[in-house]
Parts: structure tokens; C-alpha cells; sequence
């Protein structure tokens, strides 16, 4: 490895793309459309979500009432805690997106008509929020009759309130914007080094360089250097349109969000290089691209709630870096949590970037056949 | 100029066994043994889809041999081509320096990637700039450059780092005649100065100036040696036939025993015959039967006859062969 081919490599990248005025304009330009067109016209229902159950009453009554709200679908239980608080805990780690709380007044609330249940929402997630609404219409006593008698006499209560975190106006374009920075950088990474070392093929640029003591790891990290510093520049302009536009909140740390990025871009530049390897064509780029981007958009949870997907839809997603990416830039911008405690998102993209890298450097052979 | 360097003749800078190379079912190099001395000029010879870039591009060591052996430099390819590499310049058939970049950013970014020492670059690049005529051009993008232009920066940027073996793949081909002579004078500076060239061509007047050659057929190695040695063994097997309907004459001395070509040269037919006796007094006697009139007369052979020659073997008849020439 030497330092001076892999920065004449670097400022050659950078010499070009100076040069190449459509993909500079691109790379502003991108960004923005997408903002203002995903983030204006996207609105998102499900089931099987992630809960966690706080039954505080433990009566005969509060039983009837989660059974209920389980049978609805809507929910699948993963976790019981003692008190709302472990439940906004879970939440805020990713692990549940709905918490249903059951105070121990329960029955005393039911008999005054006040409300007897609290569902504590995962607000990132609008599709959760919409599904908390519809269990808030759960009857109370709907699969007990013999209940009912007694309370005929009084006026219909407001049964279950819905308790929305960290989006309590359930705007859609909070939680597609820290998508969105996912998105476009999925699309552009990949595409830019996919066709970056095609081109040169197609240029007939390779034959020159691979007949000289240029290394495989110099030419494939030379190339994918400038489009890291690229790609900030795009999070960047998502995230400062979306703060001024959208009032997208951060609520974790700012540092957070760019390590988040870098773990994606680099494992979508990565991916581009095995890509580039593969392709004799810049169309077979781009059309390989498209291969990995639709079951990204599709698939990682941007556009369609990945609880609701089929299990080996959902084998599949965890292998696009989009979905442990939406996880973490999610959990850190919406819930305020650390890369630290969303530490399985951060090691699936490392070890993505590694396998993808490894395989393109393997694959790209210094010969002609 | 051959004798100047005779001390050298020894030397070997390529030598190959056996080099075949397939493509499927395609067997684009076929069984080529060559000797390539160092120091001078060496050329290949042959039409298009002959061999020419697949055996040079084995010969760098940027396609693997499907069988023979290969020593350049004293060096076995392609096992040990990355040591081969620091030592080699490349110019490849299309243009393949980056036409979005300037003059002397392909300079620069050739000299980081070769390795010419930090404190070298610059002056070898002005140096370069000044040898190519490129002073006034520096800042301008490769694209724009013209044929003649692209192929002498081209050649400057495989020199770059001083290379002992440059492999030149049909430099020429999209160049105008006065570029081609300044091109081939830069060739023949490089050879004084101890470098080894391989050129591949498929012009004749080019390939009548290396020192020596190699002509590859259909894959096949058909001959070697130098210019001189290859016309001298056609001594009295090239005629002159001068006639009044050029084309009435061809036609009938395709069909005359012994005749392998006949092409037309301006108003004259040239014929390249086997190697028999009596072939003026046969095609005489054959253009007298059909009732032409035409002086038949001996000529000195060139590089196309001995094209002919070679490619064209102990066929008899030229009818066979759509092919005329190389040229």
C-alpha cells in the first residue's frame, strides 16, 4: 500500500468529478427533490408490533382487557414490566414500539368511567402511532358480557388514552426524513462507485491502470475516499432542509447522526465496488443498483412498516444495510438513544462494509480475463 | 543502424515458447515462439484479429496464457508480472488516458502511480512536456487534443517512469502520416537510449522500419527476421507485369501454376509467385494465350509480398483468399 498512488488516485477522483457538472448538480440536486417530494406526499397500518404489557391491576377484568387488545392482531407480546417506566425504557432502546399500561386502580377507574388503560407509543414510527389509535378503540368489555350489566347506567367513557412519544403530532415527514438521509445515500453511493470503476473499464482507462504497480486496494479505497466526503455533504443538506422545512428534531447527539451516516455510506460504497466488479457496463451498473435499491425502499422499513412483513421478508431486509440503518439514525434523531445502545445496527453495517469490501478487492483482478 | 547496437544482439528481452492463448473454442494466439533482443525496435506484423494485442497484452502479463511459456525480462509470466510491472510501459490501442483530465494532470497522476521519486516528478514532467511539444498545451483537457496529439501524450505518459521494455499496441492507427513520422522518430530516440519496443502494425511502411519483425496470421507465427533478411529470401519470386487492361491480366494469371498473388499497383500488376523455375516464361505464354499484350519483368521484394508470402503459403492461386492485403 502506498500512500502517494492512493492520493493521486483521490485527487484524480476529484479532478474529475470538478469536471463532470451533471453529477455535481446531481449531487445537490437529489437530495432536495426527494426531500420535498417524499416528505410532502408520503403518509403511511399493520400488525404484529413488537409490545410490551404493564399489567399494574392484575385483576380478572385487566386480563380480559389485554386478551382483547392481543386478538386484535394489531400487537404481538414481547416483554411484561412492572411499571410504565421499564416500558418507555424498552421503547426508547428499540427493543418494543408499543407499551399498554394497566394502572392498579383499573377496576376503580372502570366503575368511575375514567379512562383504564394507557398505550405508550413508539412516536419514530408513524405506522405505529395509526395502529395505537386503533387499539385505543379496543371495547372495554366487549368479551364479557356479564360485565356490562352493571355499568349500563353510566355514560360511554373515553376507555384507553394514547400516549404518543417523541412525535406526538404524528407528522409523517419526522420520521422520513431521517429515512430519507438512508435513501438517497443507498441510491447515489452505490450508483456513483458501481459506475466509477465501470467507466474507467468502458473509457478503456483499466488496461492502462492495470498494467502499471497499481495495487487492487489502492485503485478500490482511492476511489471510494472522495464519495465518504460526498455523501456527508448530502446527509448534511437532508438534515438542514429537513430542521428548516420539516422541523425534523435531533435528539441525539449530532456526532451520533454522522457516524451513523459514515457506517451507511460506507457500506453502500462497498457494496458499489463489488458491483463495479461484476459489471461489464455502465447500464449493468445502474441496473444492478436498482436490484439492491427497490428491496431497500421496499423492504428496510421506509415505506412499509417492517413488523408487518413476512418472516423471510424480513430475513431478507436484515441483510440491506437500509434497514439497520433506518434502526439507528431513527433511535438517535426521534428517541435521543446513543450508537452504543443500538450496538447490533452499528456491528450488522461494520461487518456489511467488511464482507462487501473484502469481496470486491478479492474479485477485482489486476488481468484482462 | 542494426550494426551499431550488434554488441547487444545477444540479449534477450522476451522470449516466449509455445504461446497460445484461447478464447472458447477461438484460439486467438496459436503455439508463437518469439525472441525479442533488447535495444531495438521489434515489430508485429499482421491484419486485424491476427494475435497482435492478445499476445502483447500476455506478454505484460495482463492475460494469463492458456499454455507456453513466457520470460521478459528475465522475469516468468504471468506468475511474477507484478515485479515485471515497475519495468514495463504500456500503450495501449485505444487512447486510455483520462480525456477529462489535463495534459499535465495525466502526467502527474502516471508519474505518482509509477513511482518516479517526489523530488523528480516535476522535472521529469517539464521535461517530457518539452521532448512532446506539449509547452503550450499543459492546461488542456486530453479529450480535446487531436489524434496526432493524444498518441504522443500517450507515449510520453507509458515513458514516464523510464522503462526498460515498452510495449506500443497499433500506436499509430488513427494518426496522419507527418504524426506517424514524428511518432516513429521518437521511437527510434528511445531505442538509442537502450529501451526495448515492441510496436504491433498493420502498415507495412511501418513495420519496414524496425529492426526486426514477427508476422502473425490467424494467430499463427509466419515468419521473423528483419526486414532485409525476410525480402531476400523472396529474391526472384516478385515480378512487374505492365499491361494495358490490368484487370483482363490478373484474372488470368490468378490461374497460372505457381502464381500465390497478384495485386494491382497503379496501372502495373504486381505478381508474387512460388518458388519455381521459369515463371516469366510461364506467364508470358499465358498472357500470350489469352491475346494480351504484357512485359513481364523481375522486381525487388518487399514486406507486403513477403506478407503474402508468408500468409499465403504453398497455396496455389489467389482466388481462394478474399483477403488481398494487410494494408
Amino acid at each position: 500500500m502506498s500512500w502517494r498512488r492512493l492520493w493521486a488516485i483521490v485527487l484524480k477522483e476529484l479532478r474529475q468529478l470538478r469536471r463532470d457538472r451533471v453529477t455535481l448538480a446531481m449531487i445537490i440536486g437529489i437530495p432536495i427533490i426527494q426531500l420535498v417530494l417524499f416528505g410532502y406526499a408520503i403518509n403511511f397500518t399493520l400488525r404484529g408490533l413488537n409490545a410490551g404489557i404493564a399489567d399494574q391491576a392484575g385483576t380478572a377484568g385487566s386480563r380480559a382487557l389485554v386478551m382483547d387488545m392481543l386478538s386484535s392482531g394489531v400487537i404481538a407480546p414481547v416483554a411484561v414490566a412492572n411499571t410504565p417506566a421499564a416500558l418507555m425504557e424498552m421503547i426508547r432502546r428499540g427493543q418494543i414500539s408499543v407499551g399498554v399500561v394497566i394502572p392498579p386502580d383499573f377496576e376503580r377507574r372502570r366503575i368511575d368511567g375514567r379512562e383504564v388503560a394507557q398505550i405508550l407509543v413508539d412516536g419514530s414510527d408513524t405506522a405505529v402511532q395509526s395502529a395505537a389509535a386503533q387499539l385505543a378503540q379496543t371495547p372495554i368489555d366487549s368479551a364479557r358480557p356479564s360485565l356490562r350489566a352493571p355499568l349500563a347506567s353510566t355514560p360511554a367513557p373515553a376507555p384507553i388514552s394514547v400516549v404518543s412519544f417523541y412525535n406526538p403530532q404524528r407528522l409523517s415527514t419526522v420520521n422520513i426524513v431521517p429515512g430519507l438521509i438512508g435513501v438517497i445515500l443507498t441510491m447515489t453511493m452505490v450508483l456513483f462507485t458501481g459506475i466509477a470503476v465501470v467507466r474507467e473499464r468502458e473509457r478503456g482507462n483499466m488496461e492502462l491502470l492495470i498494467a502499471t504497480p497499481l495495487t487492487s486496494t489502492e485503485l478500490m479505497i482511492g476511489k471510494v475516499l472522495p464519495y465518504i466526503a460526498i455523501g456527508l455533504v448530502q446527509a448534511s443538506v437532508i438534515l438542514a432542509l429537513g430542521i428548516w422545512l420539516f422541523h425534523v428534531p435531533i435528539r441525539g447527539s449530532v456526532l451520533d447522526v454522522y457516524l451513523a451516516t459514515c457506517l451507511l455510506i460506507l457500506a453502500s460504497l462497498a457494496l458499489g465496488l463489488l458491483i463495479s466488479t461484476r459489471a461489464q457496463s455502465q447500464f449493468q451498473a445502474m441496473q444492478m443498483t436498482f436490484f439492491v435499491f427497490l428491496p431497500s425502499i421496499l423492504l428496510s422499513g421506509f415505506m412499509f412498516p417492517f413488523a408487518g412483513m413476512p418472516k423471510f421478508a424480513q430475513w431478507f431486509a436484515e441483510i440491506l444495510p437500509l434497514t439497520h440503518f433506518l434502526r439507528l439514525i431513527r433511535g438517535v434523531m426521534l428517541r435521543g438513544a446513543s450508537l452504543w445502545e443500538l450496538w447490533g445496527e452499528v456491528l450488522a453495517l461494520a461487518v456489511f462494509t467488511l464482507v462487501m469490501m473484502t469481496a470486491a478487492i478479492l474479485r477485482f483482478r489486476k488481468r484482462l480475463d | 543502424m542494426s550494426t551499431s547496437i550488434a554488441g547487444d544482439a545477444d540479449r534477450l528481452a522476451i522470449r516466449a515458447r509455445g504461446l497460445t492463448r484461447r478464447f472458447g473454442e477461438l484460439v486467438a494466439v496459436d503455439h508463437v515462439d518469439l525472441d525479442v533482443p533488447a535495444r531495438r525496435v521489434y515489430g508485429f506484423l499482421g491484419p486485424n484479429g491476427s494475435g497482435k494485442s492478445t499476445t502483447i497484452r500476455m506478454l505484460c502479463g495482463l492475460l494469463t496464457p492458456s499454455d507456453g511459456q513466457i520470460e521478459v525480462l528475465g522475469l516468468q509470466i504471468p506468475a511474477q508480472a507484478d515485479a515485471l510491472r515497475p519495468h514495463i510501459g504500456y500503450m495501449t490501442q485505444r487512447f486510455s488516458l483520462f480525456e477529462d483530465l489535463t495534459v499535465r494532470e495525466n502526467l502527474e497522476f502516471l508519474a505518482a502511480i509509477q513511482g518516479v521519486p517526489k523530488s523528480r516528478t516535476k522535472r521529469r514532467i517539464d521535461e517530457l512536456v518539452d521532448q512532446y511539444h506539449f509547452a503550450d498545451r499543459q492546461k488542456q483537457l486530453a479529450g480535446t487534443l487531436s489524434g496526432g496529439q493524444k498518441q504522443r501524450l500517450a507515449l510520453a505518459g507509458a515513458v514516464i517512469h523510464e522503462p526498460e521494455l515498452l510495449f506500443l499496441d497499433e500506436p499509430t492507427s488513427a494518426v496522419d502520416p507527418e504524426s506517424r513520422r514524428d511518432f516513429w522518430e521518437k521511437l527510434f530516440e528511445l531505442a538509442d537510449l537502450g529501451t526495448t519496443l515492441l510496436v504491433s502494425t498493420h502498415l507495412m511502411d511501418e513495420a519496414e522500419r524496425c529492426h526486426r519483425l514477427a508476422i502473425l496470421d490467424r494467430g499463427r507465427l509466419v515468419a521473423d527476421g528483419t526486414p532485409g533478411e525476410l525480402t531476400a529470401a523472396l529474391a526472384g519470386r516478385t515480378f512487374l507485369i505492365d499491361t494495358a487492361d490490368p484487370r483482363r491480366a490478373q484474372r488470368t494469371l490468378v490461374d497460372v501454376p505457381g502464381v500465390l498473388g497478384v495485386a494491382q499497383v497503379g496501372t502495373s500488376l504486381r505478381v508474387l509467385a512460388g518458388d519455381d523455375k521459369g515463371m516469366i516464361q510461364r506467364m508470358d505464354e499465358a498472357l500470350a494465350a489469352a491475346g494480351q499484350h504484357a512485359g513481364v519483368a523481375p522486381a525487388a521484394a518487399n514486406l507486403e509480398d513477403v506478407f503474402v508470402a508468408a500468409t499465403r503459403g504453398g497455396v496455389t492461386g489467389a482466388g481462394d483468399r478474399e483477403r488481398e492485403h494487410a494494408a
